[in-house]
């Protein structure tokens, strides 16, 4: 039945679609410990800053660039001008982050006014595939192909790069990291530029299927605070895997449980952390 | 220091006297979420355990009341009482799960928790009438006391949050608030101690969602009308970031920050177009100047003023 | 209270007609009117909101600040779309600000919110939220409403369903809030008592991030899909729908709100042909709208929508109420009683009200088309003096519970 198989794949594509939007909190929240509230923010400006540059014609592709790096540099400005002052105190950083997106909420309310943009899906990429018999949105099937790419890119960096080397070992300890010789300082910019980096591109590259919103930065960020706390902490791996899982649970439930349809993220979630406070495949306990 | 507080609390019980009825109802709403504030003051300030999720205890006992008179037909007398009591059963269950893990992850199951009641209500039609809310409720009319009247309700809410906020010192300043802060700050060691700091918590979670039960009472009384949203994980974060802002682990700081969110969402926002802006910077603003909060860090620099300069 | 809908019309008609312009010398108080605006502007729901406060603005421009000969100070409250604020914010304009009349809220929720507040200060109110019971089971006397009730609209393309577009089995999809319940049941009630099938019920939660799983799973045999979708849902909707190579192949067609004129300043091709209901339509021919709708496209750069024109046409209903009370405002019980005998053409067509302060007005059915590179809703058909009860008796139609997710049942799922 067609049903099974274009549910499997919209659960692929929502998965893919999460990853983009958790992996740069996961990066920060591993790293520096900080539950970054301000990632939906991030990943709605994300998606208003593509919106503008396709005003002036650029592709998606150009677009999803222009927004990543816009983005990353506002994060990079919000770490060096205030979190950093505030670095270990915890509850002003939940202050602060969550201050910051209502900031960047209101701003592109003022900017972008109140209506919900659409952002056009590539020309090439606007009809529907067939094969086999189903029909499925091309565009959805590039998603899963840019979240699989973002992550391979994402695990070489950890694995095989000095800098992959000197975040993994300052999650494990940042004293000791800092000991033999890790700026931590510039670490932290760097990453937090690449967290923030991640949120926009996932705005742009998610546009074409969310548009941009007011409320889209509320509703990407509880979405993403799910996927890191069921992956687990510090887990690059973890969060991929749960923005999958994620992707399932959210696509067959609401379809086939509607009357469960606003609990169906958050029960498994109870189960899992309740059972296994580390996440799936977290290490760390916070 | 006493008499300053002896000071206060008799200008606030003249307020009604010369201000207008608005003022009034808006100091009863700032006192409502004053309660609420201090009431998840207790978890984030003296346990050291982050909520984002304590709106459902407003938003239960606040539904659990209504629902009550409206579908039961039973007088204030029973379903306050009532309310209190199955919301902080609620919350003995709650707390049991969530302190089953601390830090970001109690956040998350606290947050959990109270999006799985929220989705209850929106879904439970037949109980809670969803979108449309329950409206038609009244204000109790204790020893023959109309409520109705603005500054009425008022007194009574003073009263309550003055008793509220007595028992919540009374609490945090007894043995066992020490033992609590002792849980806070040095958990391994006070385990060690041999002291049983789940359950140390879990008492504290128990006494938190019984007042934050209390504040929802109250809040239903206010409105007069209870939807959904009052569980939403916006009025979470509202009462989490007012116990910050306000200095989390002092008995004024949540009551400061209580009034402040309030005035800036519901005073301000009269004069500013851009309200949400505004409250962005001034969280900002606050953390970066007073990173402890409002409370300590006036009394920080009013210790150095007084020190006069070094 | 059984009184036959046309008597009771042609009553409230003629009273309306002899009160008009009677009294435009008396106002002689050199106080302003003090007019409290409840809306969003702030949050989600604040496109609608703006547009509110649009209409309003280019109404007060329009006719110098003055309604019945007398200043008018509009005083606007910002909800943020949240119920509780909304009483508050009422408070505020009612106690602080001293209004004589309040126009707005937004959404359902908010108005429920601030009824019981409504009712103890007897504040006249002409508001667009579309809450069913506000009108019908628990009228409130202080309130009219000149736009809608949820299943006003939708009964009415139920019918054309049925009956000109020959639809035999529909989709009803809607957001999971009391007003896409409301209409969706509507709809259902009428189309199925037209000999149409209801073979499927969809209610995506409001904020749901995509819709690929709900579009999965709809019928492939249906002859069309009603989108009860309020705000930008619509619209996503149908693109996500395209991306699923539907084009074509489902029809559309939508309620009030699905395809408004704010959302069609953003849509592309993809919207065109699609028939919709509502009470209004910038591209309506009337004397007044006319003229109404280029000017606020004018000012703002867009055409105006549900919103901007049903805060225009609530400064229309109040001018006239004012004008047939001499403009005395502060008399609560006289300006109700005006409001409530209201006929008067607007910028929707003719509005009178029935007992229970809900309009009776024409409901038009349009359909997208490209007009000066525009897209435009226009009208292909009139319903004239639609009433909230459609065809029923009002009694008759009280004596059942409010529509809902559960009532009426549906009998032809599949």
């Amino acid at each position: 039945m067609q049903f099974w198989q274009i549910q499997a794949l919209n659960s692929f594509a929502l998965g893919g679609l999460l990853f983009l939007l958790s992996s740069g909190f996961a990066l920060i929240f591993g790293l520096m410990r900080i539950a970054n509230l301000t990632h939906g923010a991030l990943f709605m400006l994300g998606a208003y800053v593509a919106v503008t540059a396709m005003r002036f014609e650029a592709g998606l592709a150009v677009a999803a660039l222009c927004a990543a790096l816009v983005v990353g540099v506002v994060g990079g400005l919000i770490e060096r001008l205030i979190l950093r002052r505030i670095s270990g105190n915890a509850q002003g950083q939940v202050l602060a982050t969550l201050g910051i997106s209502f900031i960047t909420a209101d701003f592109c309310l003022i900017v972008w006014g109140g209506d919900t943009i659409p952002i056009q899906t590539p020309a090439m990429f606007q009809a529907p595939l067939h094969f086999m018999g189903l029909t499925f949105p091309t565009y959805r099937l590039v998603v899963i192909g840019i979240a699989v790419v973002v992550a391979i890119i994402l695990y070489l960096l950890m694995e095989r790069t000095r800098l992959g080397a000197m975040i993994r070992a300052g999650v494990d300890d940042m004293q000791m990291a800092r000991a033999v010789g890790i700026r931590a300082s510039a670490l932290f910019t760097t990453v937090f530029c690449l967290g923030a980096f991640l949120a926009g591109l996932g705005g742009a590259v998610g546009g074409p299927i969310f548009s941009a919103y007011p409320g889209l930065d509320s509703d990407m960020l509880s979405l993403a605070l799910i996927v890191v706390i069921l992956g687990g902490i510090g887990s690059l791996i973890g969060t991929f895997v749960a923005s999958f899982i994620i992707g399932f649970i959210y696509t067959f439930g609401t379809a086939l449980l509607p009357d469960l349809a606003y609990v169906i993220l958050f029960l498994p979630m109870v189960i899992v952390i309740a059972f296994r406070p580390t996440g799936l495949f977290g290490t760390i306990r916070t | 220091m006493r008499r300053n507080y002896i000071l206060l609390l008799a200008l606030l019980i003249c307020l009604p006297w010369f201000s207008g009825e608005y003022y009034v109802n808006l100091a009863s709403q700032i006192l409502i979420a004053a309660i609420f504030a201090a009431s998840l003051n207790l978890l984030v300030g003296y346990a050291g355990l982050t909520s984002l999720g304590h709106a459902s205890y407003l938003g239960l006992s606040a539904y659990i009341s209504a629902w009550l008179s409206l579908r039961m037909g039973l007088g204030h007398a029973v379903t306050a009482p009532a309310a209190l009591l199955l919301t902080t059963l609620i919350g003995c269950g709650f707390g049991w799960i969530a302190l089953r893990a601390s830090g970001l992850g109690f956040l998350m199951l606290t947050l959990a928790l109270s999006q799985i009641v929220w989705g209850l209500c929106y879904r439970w039609v037949g109980v809670t009438n969803g979108d449309n809310g329950l409206s038609g409720l009244t204000r109790p009319s204790p020893f023959g006391i109309d409520l109705g009247n603005s500054s009425a309700f008022y007194w009574f809410v003073l009263i309550i949050t003055v008793a509220a906020l007595y028992s919540i010192a009374r609490f945090v300043n007894s043995p066992f608030g020490a033992t609590l802060r002792g849980t806070r700050d040095q958990w391994r060691r006070m385990s060690s101690l041999g002291y049983n700091v789940w359950g140390i918590r879990w008492v504290t979670f128990v006494f938190s969602s019984f007042l934050g039960a209390l504040a929802g009472l109250l809040y239903v009384y206010f409105n007069k009308y209870i939807h959904p949203s009052v569980m939403s994980v916006t009025v979470s974060a509202e009462a989490l970031l007012a116990v910050i802002a306000g200095g989390s682990g002092t008995l004024a700081g949540p009551v400061v920050g209580a009034a402040l969110v309030m005035l800036l969402k519901n005073y301000a926002s009269a004069y500013v177009e851009r309200w949400n802006m505004l409250m962005g910077i001034v969280f900002v603003f606050i953390v970066i100047v007073m990173p402890a909060g409002i409370v300590p860090g006036t009394l920080a620099l009013l210790r150095r003023l007084r020190g006069g300069p070094r | 209270m059984a009184i036959d809908r046309r008597q009771f019309l042609q009553g409230a008609a003629a009273a309306g007609v002899g009160v008009a312009y009677s009294g435009l010398s008396l106002a002689q108080t050199n106080e302003p009117i003090r007019l409290g605006l409840l809306t969003v502007k702030t949050g989600p729901l604040a496109s609608g909101g703006i547009d509110m406060e649009r209409g309003l603005e280019l109404y007060m421009k329009e006719h110098g600040g003055m309604m019945a000969g007398r200043k008018v100070e509009v005083i606007v409250a910002d909800t943020g779309g949240v119920p509780a604020t909304a009483l508050t914010k009422t408070q505020e304009l009612v106690e602080r600000s001293k209004v004589h009349v309040l126009t707005g809220p937004l959404a359902a929720f908010e108005a429920l919110a601030i009824d019981d507040y409504i009712r103890a200060q007897k504040m006249p109110i002409l508001s667009v939220a579309a809450a069913e019971d506000m009108t019908q089971r628990k009228p409130n006397p202080w309130f009219v409403r000149a736009t809608s009730s949820s299943s006003q609209c939708s009964h009415v393309m139920a019918h054309y369903c049925a009956t000109v577009l020959k639809y035999k089995r529909m989709i009803l999809i809607a957001d999971d809030i009391a007003y896409g319940q409301e209409m969706n049941a509507g709809f259902q009630r009428v189309f199925e008592e037209n000999g149409g099938k209801v073979i499927q019920k969809l209610f995506p939660p409001l904020t749901t991030p995509e819709y690929g799983s709900f579009i999965a799973q709809l019928k492939k045999d249906a002859d069309a899909i009603f989108l009860g979708f309020a705000g930008s849902n619509g619209f996503r909707f149908i693109r996500q729908l395209n991306e699923f190579g539907s084009a074509g192949k489902m029809k559309i067609v939508g309620g009030m709100t699905a395809l408004d004129e704010s959302v069609l300043r953003n849509m592309g091709d993809e919207a065109l042909g699609i028939p919709t209901v509502c009470w209004y339509s910038a591209d309506l021919n009337n004397p007044i709208n006319v003229k109404f709708a280029p000017s606020f496209r004018k000012a703002y750069g867009y055409d105006p929508g549900y919103y901007g024109a049903g805060t225009y046409v609530n400064a229309e209903i109040l001018n006239a109420a004012l004008v047939s009370i001499g403009g005395k405002a502060e008399n609560k019980d006289a300006l109700m009683a005006a409001l409530k005998k209201t006929n008067v053409q607007t910028a929707r067509g003719p509005v009178t009200f029935d007992t229970y302060g809900n309009v009776v007005g024409n409901i038009y059915i349009r359909k997208v088309e490209r007009k000066d590179g525009r897209l435009v809703n226009s009208v292909v058909h009139t319903y004239p003096d639609v009433s909230q009860f459609w065809k029923y008796d009002p009694k008759a139609f009280l004596a059942n519970p409010v529509y809902s997710r559960d009532w009426p049942p549906a009998k032809n799922l599949e």
